[in-house]
C-alpha cells in the first residue's frame, strides 16, 4: 500500500484539470455529496419512520377520531357526538379521583424515590465489601415483572397477610391496616408498592451518573480539605444534575401512565370507587369493561395530552440546559 | 418509575387494527350452501370458548371437537380457549369488527347478543335448530332476538346460596332459610358461634351486585324486569326498593370484614376460599360454584361432605314472584358468514349425549333433556331441580341490560356496599349509562 500511494498521487497530480472549471466541479461535487447524504438519511430512517407512523401516529389519530363518537365497539362508529365524551370524563367524579391519584403518584414518587435513590446511590458508590451484592438487591424489584410484583404484594397486604402479621408480632398492632380495602389508605399502599418497585431504577440511573463524575474533581476537592459531605454537596450533586433531571422526567411520565401494578394489586371494586383508579385503569375499565369504546378513546387522548404537555413543559424548563449542552457540543 | 405506554398503545392499537380490518371487510357475503352440500367440501371451523384453564372443561371441549371431526372427516376444528374477560371484552369484539371472526364462539346472550345481531354479526339459525330448541326449552330465549334464534346454550343454571351444613348444625339452624326473616335469623345464630355468616367477593363487583339483583327480583314484577331488559327502562320504584332492601341487609353485618377488597373466586383468600375452608357458612353463587370451590379447598373430602345448596329466600309480602330465580348460562353462536357446518357442530354440542358428557365434567349444569343423568353431585342435583321448577328465570341483570348499563349498575351497587352510595344513585347511574 505505502509503495503504491505516491504513484497514485503522482497520477492524480498529472491528470489534474485546469483551474477554470474547477469551482464548478467542486460545487457539483458538493451537491452530489449533499444528495448522497440525503439519500442516506432517507434510506436509513425510512423503516423507523414507517413503523413510527404506522404504530404511533396513525393509532393516535384513530384514537382521537373514535373519541368523537358515541360508540360501543359493535359495528362501525356512526353516532358523532363531538367533544361530549371529553365533557363527560371531566364530569365523572371517578375520573377526577383518577387524576388526583395520578398526581399523588407523580409527586409521591419524585419526593420519596428521589432522596432514597440519591442516598443509596451515594452509599453504593463507595467502596465496601459486598457492594455488588447490594447493587444487585436494590435493582431486583425493578427487574421483576409487574404482574408478579402485584400478586406478591396483594398476598402480603391482605388482611391476614404477612405485613399485618409482622406488625402484630413486632408489637405494632395499632398500625395494622386494611391496606387494600380501606378506601382512604389504598392509594398510599399503591404508592408504597410502586416506590418499592421502581426505586431500583432510580438508583441504577444515579449510579451510572455517579460513575461519570471525574474522580480527579473529588480528589482535588479532598486535597483542598473538603469533607466527604462537602464533596458530595458541592462537587458530586451539581454534576449529577442532568441524570437527576432525566430520572425525574422518566418517573413523571411513567407515573402518569401507571397501569399494571395497580391493575393487579388493587381489586376492581376499589378501583371503580375511585380509591385506586389511575387514568390508565379508568380507561380500560370504561373502554373495555363498560364497553364505551368512544369514551375510552377520549380518556386515552386526555391521558396522552396530559403526558405530552407535562413532557414539553419539563423539557422546556428543566431539561433545556442538558439538551442545549448536547447540541452545542455537537455543533463544536 | 414505570415507563409504561403499553396500556394506551394497546387500546389505541387494537381499536385501530379493528377499524382497518373492518374497512376491508363487508364484501363477499357467501351464501350458505344447500343442505345437500354439507360435508362435501373440506372446511375448517375456528372455535373460541372460555374454558381457558387446564382442567376437565377444556379437555372436554377438545374431545368434542375431535369426536365431531371423526364423525365428519371433512370438518377440521381449530379450538382456542381464551380467558372470559379477555374473550368477551377485547378479543371477540375486535374479531367481530374484522372480516375474519371465529366461526363459532362463546355467546352470553341478553343485551350483548342483541347488539351483535343489530350489527349483523350473527347467523340466524332459527330454522335449523327447531328440534334442539324444543329439547332445551325456555332457556334458549336468552339467545333469541325478536323471536329469532342466534345461539344455543350448553350450560344454564340458577343461582342460590351454597352453605356449610355442618356449621348450620353447630349454630342450631335446623332447616335452610326459606324467607329473608329466617335468613337474618340464621345470620344471628352463625355470628354467635363465631363464623362469618356470609362470604361475598365484593372486590370483583359482580358477586356483590348479585345480592342487589336478587332484591330486585323480589321487589319487581316479571313484567317490569322484561321491560327493563328490552327497553332499558328503569323508572319503576322497585329498583330503588331493591337498593333499600340491600342497604338494610348490609346493615345487619352478615358479611366478612373488609369485603370490599375480597376477590370472588380462585384463591384461598377469596369468598370462595372462605366457604370452601369452613371459615364462612354461606355464599351466593351460580351453578358453576362447585367446580371453583374444588380448586380452592384444602380438604376436598370435608368439602364434599358439608357443602349444600338452597334457593335464594323469598321476601314476604313483596311484589316479585317468590318462585322466580336469577340465572344465566353459556352458549355458542355462529358468525354470519360461517360455513353451514358450524350450525351442525352447534347442534352436536347441545345433543343429549354430548351434554351428558359435559354434565359429567361437573363444570356446570346441562340444558338438554336427556342429559340429567350426567349430574352426579348432590348440590348440583338440587340446583337442577330448582331450575326446572322455577316459574321464571331472569338472566343476570348485568348481562340482560348489556355491558354498559351492567357495568355502571355494578359500580353503583358496590358503592352501597362500601357505604358511600345510595339506592337512588344506582338507578341514576343505570339511566345515565343507558344514554352513554
Amino acid at each position: 500500500m505505502t509503495s503504491t500511494n505516491p504513484t497514485l498521487d503522482l497520477a492524480g497530480g498529472a491528470s489534474a484539470p485546469p483551474a477554470g472549471p474547477r469551482p464548478a466541479r467542486r460545487s457539483s461535487a458538493r451537491a452530489a455529496e449533499t444528495r448522497r447524504k440525503w439519500y442516506e438519511i432517507i434510506g436509513l430512517t425510512t423503516p423507523a419512520v414507517i413503523v413510527y407512523v404506522m404504530f404511533v401516529l396513525v393509532p393516535m389519530g384513530f384514537a382521537f377520531y373514535y373519541s368523537l363518537f358515541r360508540w360501543r365497539g359493535v359495528g362501525p362508529p356512526t353516532d358523532y357526538v363531538g367533544f361530549d365524551n371529553y365533557v363527560l370524563a371531566f364530569q365523572d367524579p371517578i375520573f377526577l379521583d383518577a387524576l388526583r391519584n395520578n398526581a399523588i403518584i407523580v409527586f409521591g414518587s419524585l419526593l420519596i424515590q428521589g432522596p432514597i435513590a440519591l442516598g443509596v446511590a451515594l452509599l453504593l458508590n463507595r467502596n465496601f465489601r459486598g457492594r455488588t451484592l447490594f447493587r444487585l438487591l436494590a435493582f431486583v424489584p425493578y427487574v421483576l415483572a409487574e404482574v408478579t410484583v402485584g400478586i406478591m404484594w396483594k398476598l402480603l397486604l391482605s388482611d391476614a397477610g404477612t405485613v399485618n402479621a409482622m406488625l402484630e408480632s413486632l408489637g405494632l398492632g395499632s398500625l395494622v391496616q386494611a391496606w387494600l380495602a380501606d378506601l382512604d389508605v389504598v392509594i398510599w399502599t399503591m404508592l408504597a408498592v410502586l416506590t418499592w418497585k421502581y426505586v431500583g431504577f432510580a438508583i441504577i440511573l444515579l449510579l451510572a451518573g455517579l460513575s461519570n463524575v471525574p474522580q480527579e474533581l473529588n480528589e482535588a476537592a479532598a486535597i483542598d480539605g473538603a469533607s466527604w459531605w462537602q464533596i458530595q454537596r458541592h462537587v458530586t450533586l451539581p454534576l449529577l444534575g442532568p441524570t437527576i433531571r432525566i430520572w425525574m422526567f422518566l418517573s413523571m411520565i411513567g407515573s402518569l401512565q401507571v397501569f399494571d401494578v395497580i391493575w393487579v394489586t388493587s381489586v376492581p371494586a376499589v378501583r371503580s370507587l375511585g380509591a385506586s383508579a389511575t387514568m390508565a385503569t379508568y380507561m380500560v375499565d370504561n373502554g373495555f369493561f363498560a364497553r364505551l369504546w368512544g369514551y375510552g378513546n377520549a380518556v386515552a387522548v386526555i391521558l396522552f395530552a396530559i403526558s405530552f404537555v407535562a413532557a414539553v413543559l419539563f423539557q422546556r424548563f428543566l431539561l433545556r440546559r442538558d439538551i442545549e449542552g448536547a447540541i452545542t457540543r455537537r455543533a463544536n | 418509575m414505570a415507563i409504561k405506554r403499553r396500556a394506551t398503545t394497546f387500546l389505541a392499537l387494537s381499536m385501530t387494527t379493528a377499524l382497518l380490518v373492518a374497512g376491508c371487510g363487508g364484501g363477499g357475503e357467501s351464501e350458505a350452501p344447500a343442505e345437500s352440500e354439507l360435508y362435501k367440501n373440506p372446511v375448517t371451523l375456528t372455535w373460541w370458548h372460555n374454558a381457558s384453564q387446564d382442567g376437565p372443561g377444556k379437555e372436554y371441549w377438545a374431545k368434542v371437537a375431535k369426536d365431531f371431526s371423526a364423525l365428519h372427516p371433512t370438518v377440521t376444528i381449530e379450538v382456542e380457549g381464551i380467558e372470559t374477560n379477555q374473550l368477551q371484552r377485547t378479543r371477540l369484539p375486535a374479531a367481530l369488527l374484522s372480516n375474519d371472526p371465529p366461526d363459532i364462539f362463546q355467546a352470553w346472550g341478553g343485551g350483548e347478543i342483541r347488539e351483535q345481531v343489530e350489527a349483523d354479526y350473527l347467523k340466524d339459525i332459527t330454522d335449523q335448530v327447531k328440534d334442539e330448541v324444543a329439547n332445551i326449552g325456555s332457556a334458549v330465549e336468552i339467545w333469541q332476538v325478536d323471536g329469532k334464534q342466534y345461539g344455543l346454550p350448553y350450560r344454564m343454571g340458577i343461582e342460590g346460596i351454597w352453605y356449610n351444613k355442618e356449621l348450620f348444625q353447630q349454630a342450631g339452624i335446623t332447616a335452610p332459610p326459606a324467607t329473608f326473616d329466617e335468613l337474618n335469623d340464621a345470620v344471628t345464630k352463625l355470628k354467635a358461634i363465631n363464623v362469618i355468616p356470609i362470604a361475598v367477593g365484593a372486590g370483583d363487583k359482580w358477586p356483590a351486585a348479585h345480592w342487589w339483583y336478587n332484591f330486585a327480583l323480589r321487589a319487581c314484577s316479571v313484567d317490569t324486569l322484561r321491560k327493563a331488559s328490552l327497553e332499558n327502562n328503569f323508572d319503576d320504584q322497585c329498583f330503588v326498593k331493591a337498593g333499600q332492601d340491600l342497604k338494610a341487609f348490609i346493615d345487619t353485618k352478615p358479611f366478612q370484614p373488609n369485603f370490599i377488597a375480597t376477590p370472588g373466586q380462585n384463591d384461598p383468600t377469596s369468598a370462595n376460599g372462605l366457604l370452601a375452608n369452613g371459615k364462612a357458612a354461606m355464599e351466593l353463587m351460580g351453578d358453576w360454584n362447585k367446580g371453583t370451590l374444588d380448586t380452592v379447598t384444602e380438604d376436598q373430602e370435608a368439602l364434599n361432605k358439608f357443602i349444600g345448596w338452597f334457593p335464594v329466600p323469598a321476601i314476604t309480602g313483596s311484589a316479585g314472584d317468590p318462585k322466580a330465580a336469577l340465572g344465566g348460562g353459556d352458549g355458542f353462536a355462529c358468525a354470519k358468514n360461517a360455513p353451514a357446518e358450524c350450525v351442525e357442530f352447534l347442534k352436536y354440542i347441545v345433543s343429549p349425549e354430548v351434554q351428558k358428557g359435559y354434565a359429567e365434567t361437573g363444570t356446570g349444569l346441562p340444558v338438554a333433556k336427556g342429559a340429567e343423568d350426567g349430574v352426579k353431585d348432590p348440590a348440583l342435583k338440587s340446583i337442577l331441580e330448582a331450575t326446572t321448577s322455577a316459574t321464571y328465570v331472569q338472566l343476570w341483570l348485568d348481562t340482560a341490560f348489556g355491558s354498559t348499563v351492567g357495568n355502571a349498575m355494578n359500580d353503583a351497587i358496590v358503592a352501597i356496599f362500601a357505604g358511600n352510595g345510595t339506592p337512588e344513585q344506582v338507578v341514576e347511574a343505570m339511566k345515565a349509562a343507558a344514554r352513554k
